[in-house]
């Protein structure tokens, strides 16, 4: 007997989850208004966070290309920011989309030699790839070399006119970017592209067969991941405004904390890289006098994640609940079922 | 002469950088896994002999006797532990697991023996040197280490293609699964596979320890080296590694000829080059 069936995607709880995400972007828009300033800055760099784990996020746990060089991106985009507010005078927040740009532009070339690397050698390349980056950026004595540089009065200044209306300014522009990377990462899994990331992280040579270009999935997914991640770079060192090679390539503050963020909320979901920040926050914030030994308690807990439940917080929330929140899944519901 | 000097130093520490890459690449070959903490293992392992010698009085070549079998007992278990539970299913999983490990290990060091470097003192052996011509001396130590390293890797082909252990490391390479069904225990295979690359590392810790300055944050380095004098040798040819570590070395030998900042750099891009120019690696293996 045939069954009449359709193909849905939303849920009940995805419908929901649809308003109350509207009403907490709300109400995060408002926060100048009702957060002191230091809670806005704090909330800047969660945002960060949010955005560099959701998207190292798409390009390992969606796409199969594990990076442990993500930093090459956060670093160019902070240099980007830089040069292109000091040299060119371009006001800084039209500097953090052009390095988004330039970031993009730079990872086209890159990235057909990094895909030469099968499996896990590509993480290391990605690793070296930062480290040609750190030292080539240390080569630039305009940009202050090995040392760093600040980024001067005048174009702080020239951002707002007034230091509350730049602080709102900065915060916003933080959230459109973590709203940015995560919109980007669900349409794009909503999209053609992330039925064939699916297919992909299934099987590959299926895939190929069903005429999924392997290569150009990839480097689409690569390229886009590392545009919104130098935007993010961009922004970090707005925020910082001051850059040094070691601080912009940095491994354990921008891929360490980013992969045990992601590991830790739940990879392969759009929901696990949000938990994941809003515990990295919750665990820093009480146990920051820690120091070192904060990183390794995240360290170990994120291979006691990966040994007992490799699908991270999230994933095990969802699996024993059946939650989405986020719609990227197709379900066959059949008509007289679904009553 | 300055020239001709800087390469044949480049040439000599290309063997150590063959060491570096000696053990990831068996790891590699025999489970596919690529260890993030290689470079950590290695730098633990300098600090584990720089405690012993200053325990014991040992000499730091010495130091070996304790911490070869040490490392490759930490290797051991760190493999049957940690990691064999991950192996297998994804590419993910033990990646994920290892870059942990190096993070752990990183800061571990740091919390132990603080951020300042530090040096294996090996005697008067660190100045002996041969006079080739005016102006071009070796080192007797980097010589030695070099011969080491390429007596090492003889011995690692040996123990690949001539042992019952090799045969079982490339039957569970070759199938894993076949490999369980003519009765090799995989989780065995994988710790004493992890046992030998960690033995070699211990080598190459001390090695490091005598050469250089070397402080907890050094790890990644190393990893990086090794890792690309493998991809410059071609994957899965031991004697290819030897040659990419030492193509390495020239590399960077020559870069710091140009200006210190390039010495790293240099290398890198080399790596960059080859992998271009010939995906495959300088020495592919014939498949």
């Amino acid at each position: 007997m045939a069954q009449a069936y359709s193909i849905e995607r939303s849920t009940r709880a995805s419908r929901i989850t649809a308003i109350v995400a509207l009403l907490a972007l709300a109400a995060l828009a408002a926060a100048p208004w009702w957060a002191g300033r230091a809670d806005l800055r704090l909330l800047g760099e969660v945002y960060s966070f949010v955005a560099l784990a959701t998207l190292w996020n798409l390009l390992a746990g969606y796409a199969g290309l594990v990076s442990v060089g993500q930093q090459a991106y956060v670093g160019f985009g902070g240099y980007a920011l830089f040069a292109l507010a000091m040299f060119l005078g371009v006001h800084p927040l039209l500097a953090i989309v052009l390095a988004g740009i330039a970031g993009a532009l730079i990872a086209i070339p890159v990235a057909p030699l990094l895909f030469r690397l099968q499996g896990a050698y590509f993480a290391i390349g990605t690793w070296v790839l930062a480290e040609v980056f750190r030292l080539g950026f240390a080569q630039v004595s305009s940009l202050g070399g090995g040392s760093g540089i600040s980024l001067p009065a005048g174009v702080v200044a020239g951002i707002a006119a007034s230091r509350p209306l730049r602080e709102m300014l900065v915060y916003w522009v933080a959230l459109a970017i973590a709203v940015a990377a995560i919109g980007f990462v669900v349409l794009l899994l909503r999209s053609r592209i992330g039925l064939a990331l699916t297919a992909l992280r299934d099987s590959e040579l299926a895939s190929e067969s069903l005429g999924i270009d392997i290569w150009r999935t990839k480097l689409l997914v690569y390229v886009g991941v590392a545009g919104l991640t130098s935007m993010t770079g961009a922004f970090i060192f707005l925020q910082k405004l001051r850059v040094s090679p070691d601080a912009a390539f940095s491994v354990n503050d921008w891929t360490a904390y980013v992969i045990f963020i992601a590991v830790i909320g739940g990879i392969g979901t759009i929901e696990g890289p949000i938990v994941g920040t809003v515990i990295f926050f919750l665990l820093r914030e009480t146990l920051a006098d820690l120091g070192t030994t904060y990183l390794m308690i995240l360290g170990a807990v994120a291979i006691l994640v990966m040994l007992r439940a490799p699908q991270g917080l999230w994933g095990w929330f969802a699996a024993r609940t059946g939650l989405t929140l986020v719609p990227v899944r197709r379900r066959v519901v059949f008509s007289d079922q679904s009553k | 002469m300055d020239w001709v000097n800087a390469i044949v130093q480049g040439v000599l520490i290309g063997g150590l950088y063959a060491l570096f890459a000696a053990g990831l690449s068996l790891i590699f070959g025999v489970m596919r896994l690529v260890n993030i903490a290689h470079g950590d293992m290695i730098v633990a392992a300098a600090y584990l002999a720089l405690v012993i010698v200053q325990a014991t009085g040992l000499h730091p070549l010495a130091s070996a006797l304790l911490v070869v079998p040490l490392m490759a007992l930490i290797g051991y278990a760190m493999q049957r532990v940690l990691l064999n539970p991950t192996i297998g299913k994804d590419l993910l999983s033990p990646l994920l697991v290892t870059f942990g490990i190096s993070v752990i290990l990183q800061n571990g060091l740091l919390v132990a023996f603080t951020a300042d470097s530090r040096r294996l003192a090996a005697g008067s052996i660190e100045t002996a040197s041969i006079q080739l011509a005016p102006g071009l001396s070796l080192g007797v130590l980097p010589l030695l280490m070099f011969a080491a390293s390429v007596l090492i890797i003889f011995g690692m082909e040996l123990v690949f293609f001539r042992t019952s252990l090799g045969r079982a490391f490339r039957a569970t390479s070759d199938d894993p699964e076949v490999a369980q069904l003519m009765n090799l225990n995989r989780n065995h295979v994988f710790g004493m596979a992890m046992a030998l690359s960690a033995a070699v590392v211990a080598i190459a810790g001390i090695f490091l320890a005598i050469r250089t300055n070397f402080d907890p944050a050094s790890g990644p380095a190393r990893l990086i080296f090794g890792f690309e004098a493998v991809i410059i040798g071609g994957l899965g040819n031991l004697w290819g590694t030897l040659a990419g570590g030492v193509v390495l070395g020239v590399a960077q030998a020559v870069g710091a000829q140009i200006s210190p900042g390039w010495q790293i750099l240099a290398g890198h891009l080399v790596f960059f080059l080859v992998l271009g120019l010939r995906p495959r690696g300088l020495f592919p293996r014939m498949d």
